[in-house]
């Protein structure tokens, strides 16, 4: 029973292939709507081209089971696709309405071959509709992992980028920190602070926390490190841009910052660095009269 | 037995450790340097651990021990050119050696020691323990 029925279905793509990809082609155009811009016909239609004739071809030689060998290339194809599709914009939905709007041009056809025989129909309605629900779901698995790999991407290069030293003045160093810390960035950040202190010969590093959206107990603990490592090798660290929210937290937390020299922003700690390295800003000209 | 040369240098002790230390001849220099002290009645050691890549906890309490026992003996300690991997294990392993100065080259940390005990103008000086 089930040697005949698969090769109906694949007899019956082969035979009405053109006409499937005609509607096919219609109901795609219908279903992108506002997202034609993003996608041109001819390559539309190349693409519903091969994906339907890789159908094919997979279904004469492995049947519907989409788990087999027979496959292969057709997932693959449709992985590329997916992977492309992500890339000029699309959304997940939108990348799987690709395989699913198929479903139509198919069983229409499918309920005017087998009009006569109910059961039949209902047969292969019930296969075709497997296989194309197994190779939607596989579009959309991965379009996520994709996702993923970008999103883990850029973590990674938000790591490197997000911690630069910077030369304020000779022999002051500062930190400016932004965004979350964790183990891992604290540690990116203490090594490069302190090869950098190495670096400069500098005395006094600032850390600035301006840009640090909550600092919690971990997060406390990690700039006590890196003060007290800095310390270590002779440079004097001082903490600025607490944010009163932070000093609250600090506060209730019940983190002692023991004798860390904290300023509320960067611009004071800069004068005191200045200061302990013998160096006074004067102004030139008197400062204009107000209105 | 290997020692590390102490060095005098007007009123204070130069040490400089330059081979891997371990346990035995980094007590032989706490030995040492305690005699040394006594005898040139100096009134500050500077230790420099610029070629040290390589401390454990044992090396780390000492250093502090030395600080503190050159404290009693009334001499300053300066640890100098500590390096930023000796500096995270140190504090990793919870040795933040406290009331031990530090300065990053062996020049600053004799213009340290020679503006000690009063610490630097502007009230910069490390708090004592």
């Amino acid at each position: 029973m089930a040697e005949p029925a698969r090769s109906r279905l694949s007899d019956f793509v082969s035979r009405h292939e053109r006409g499937i990809l005609g509607d096919w082609m219609k109901h795609q155009s219908e279903a992108l709507g506002r997202r034609r811009d993003l996608i041109s016909d001819q390559e539309l239609e190349r693409q519903s081209a091969t994906f339907l004739a890789g159908v094919q071809r997979a279904l004469s030689s492995g049947g519907p089971d989409t788990s087999g060998d027979a496959w292969r290339d057709v997932k693959q194809y449709l992985a590329e696709l997916s992977v492309a599709r992500g890339r000029q914009g699309f959304t997940p939905a939108e990348t799987a309405t690709f395989v699913f709007s198929l479903k139509r041009p198919l069983f229409t056809r499918l309920r005017d071959e087998l009009s006569g025989d109910g059961q039949a129909l209902a047969d292969e309605l019930w296969r075709a509709t497997t296989l194309l629900d197994g190779l939607g779901l596989h579009t959309v698995e991965v379009y996520q992992k994709g996702r993923e790999e970008m999103i883990s991407r850029q973590q990674e290069e938000l790591l490197e980028l997000s911690t630069p030293v910077v030369r304020l003045w000779e022999n002051v160093l500062a930190l400016p920190l932004i965004g979350t810390l964790d183990s891992a960035r604290t540690q990116v950040v203490m090594e490069s602070l302190l090869q950098q202190i190495v670096d400069t010969g500098a005395a006094v590093a600032i850390i600035d926390i301006t840009g640090v959206p909550t600092v919690d107990t971990l997060v406390a603990q990690h700039l006590l490190k890196t003060v007290a490592a800095a310390r270590l090798m002779g440079a004097d660290c001082i903490i600025s841009g607490i944010r009163p929210q932070i000093a609250q937290t600090i506060v209730h937390l019940g983190v002692d910052l023991g004798d860390v020299v904290t300023k509320s922003s960067l611009a004071d700690a800069l004068k005191i660095a200045l200061a302990r390295t013998g160096y006074a800003v004067t102004r030139l000209t008197a400062p204009e009269a107000e209105g | 037995m290997d020692r590390i040369p102490i060095l005098r240098m007007g009123p204070f002790l130069l040490v400089s450790i330059q081979v891997d230390m371990h346990d035995r001849l980094a007590l032989a220099l706490q030995d040492d340097l305690m005699n040394k002290i006594r005898a040139t009645s100096a009134r500050g050691v500077l230790i420099d651990i610029s070629a040290l890549d390589l401390v454990d906890s044992f090396i780390g309490r000492m250093i502090g021990n030395i600080a503190a026992m050159a404290h009693i003996l009334d001499a300053e300690t300066v640890v100098t050119g500590m390096r930023p991997a000796v500096a995270i294990t140190l504090v990793e392993l919870g040795l933040s050696l406290k009331g031990v100065r530090t300065a990053l080259d062996v020049e600053r940390g004799m213009a340290l020691l020679r503006g000690s005990p009063a610490g630097r103008e502007d009230g910069s000086g490390r708090p004592e323990k």
